[in-house]
């Protein structure tokens, strides 16, 4: 067991953890946090992505330990004071979700686009959701409530 | 899917990673974990012990070394893709790495990481082949230079030893009279590529210099010799001999057949974009 150091949506928590926990475990079943989800465990749907110091990472490919003393961001952590982030209401406003498993991903993969490009093309948000699939085929919606906020 | 047991450590300096190393068998690098965490969760490797050394903030960097650029090991894809000095001397390499999975892999994945993983379908190791790049490893002896050439051995398999670490990447400085092209065939946009293929053409009016690369045409990224000689020798119709001494895999990707026409007509286009003039 190691002991870990984290910061999850602004929550510091110390925890001892076993160095092959992926993080996506250890942000489910040792923090509740259950928004990230598994879809694939392969490193190619995207819906377990969070933010690790600002940036997209998909968290079933990062080792807990290795997020030892970073800040992670999760889809818990982006309304504040009871009030959506502006992504989250535009996804609500644009029907941009069907099932909602890949959301919390999707969400958080264009949370990372907006703070490096606020102003992206098109083009460009579909090309930053290229790590992101939603077996809804609901693409459409996303693209337009990513661009109604950008 | 979750990755047998292990032992971790943090390597503090490249030195430190290399003592690590030697104290156990069966060890292995972390770097980014793009290549090395899907594997585990797989159980196709079970390391006893894992020496991270992404926490190596010095090897993450990139430089002008003269007629090279030189880039830290642990420079992550997406600070390759956005480095302003490869953009001016050598835009293939951020152009390459910027196809690499997706955002959330190059937010974690590194050059040194893609480039030691030896994988013949990654993208990097026939971009560096096709540039004659080339990489500083670090190992108990002290510091050795390895050619692109001599690097790849076979699949996952590459010219390090057990107890090395790869510091530096350098890559040539292209020229106005350079053109180059990277084309990758997949599926899907973040998949590997079903065939990819670098090129890299020197000449002003008739060639001087050509290098053509391939990837996931065999155990290890390739150079296309017939059709780079072909080039050079003035020959109508180079890419129909892309093809020739490769060993192309048959998989859910496609058969080898498909794969030995698909980089007859990429090599072709490739060289299309890469001419200069």
């Amino acid at each position: 067991m190691r002991r870990v150091s984290l910061s999850v949506n602004g929550d510091q928590h110390e925890l001892e953890l076993e160095p092959r926990e992926l993080l996506v475990y250890v942000l489910r079943e040792r923090l509740g946090l259950t928004g990230a989800t598994v879809g694939c465990d392969t490193s190619s749907c995207g819906s377990c992505t969070v933010l690790l110091d600002g940036e997209s990472v998909k968290s079933c490919t990062v080792l807990g330990v290795q997020a030892d003393g970073h800040r992670i961001t999760t889809i818990e952590g982006l309304a504040e004071n009871g009030a959506l982030h502006p992504l989250q209401e535009s996804f609500r406003t644009h029907h941009a979700l069907q099932c909602g498993y890949c959301t919390p991903g999707m969400v958080m993969a264009a949370v990372s686009l907006l703070a490096e490009n606020p102003r992206p093309s098109e083009a460009e948000i579909r090309h930053a959701l290229e790590g992101n699939l939603c077996r809804c085929t609901g693409y459409q919606n996303i693209v337009r409530a990513i661009e109604a906020v950008a | 899917m979750i990755p047998a047991p292990f032992d971790y450590e943090v390597a503090e300096s490249v030195e430190h990673a290399v003592e690590l190393l030697g104290g156990r068998e069966d060890a292995k690098l972390l770097a980014g974990g793009h290549s090395l965490l899907p594997v585990l969760r797989l159980r196709f490797a079970r390391p006893a012990l894992l020496v991270d050394i992404g926490r190596i903030e010095a090897l993450s960097y990139v430089r002008d070394a003269g007629d090279r650029i030189a880039i830290g090991a642990l420079t992550r894809h997406h600070d390759v893709v956005g480095a302003a000095l490869l953009q001016e001397h050598c835009p293939l390499v951020p152009y390459a790495a910027g196809l690499i999975g997706d955002p959330q892999v190059r937010h974690r994945g590194t050059i040194g990481g893609s480039l030691a993983h030896g994988d013949p379908a990654g993208d990097l190791p026939a971009v560096l082949l096709a540039l004659d790049g080339e990489v500083d490893v670090v190992g108990p002896e002290g510091t050795r230079t390895i050619a692109a050439a001599e690097l790849f051995r076979g699949p996952f398999e590459t010219a390090l030893g057990p107890q090395e670490v790869m510091t530096e990447v350098r890559v040539p400085k292209l020229t106005g009279d350079h053109g180059w092209s990277y084309l990758k065939f997949r599926r899907r946009s973040m998949d590997w590529a079903t065939v990819g293929v670098v090129a890299v053409v020197k000449g002003n009016g008739s060639i001087e210099e050509a290098a053509v690369g391939l990837v996931s045409m065999g155990a290890t990224p390739l150079r296309a010799r017939a059709t780079e000689q072909a080039l050079l020798a003035g020959e109508s119709d180079p890419a129909a001999l892309a093809d020739d001494g490769t060993d192309p895999p048959s998989d859910t990707n496609g058969s080898a057949e498909y794969r030995r026409h698909l980089v007859r007509v990429l090599v072709r286009r490739a060289l299309e974009e890469a001419r200069p003039g």
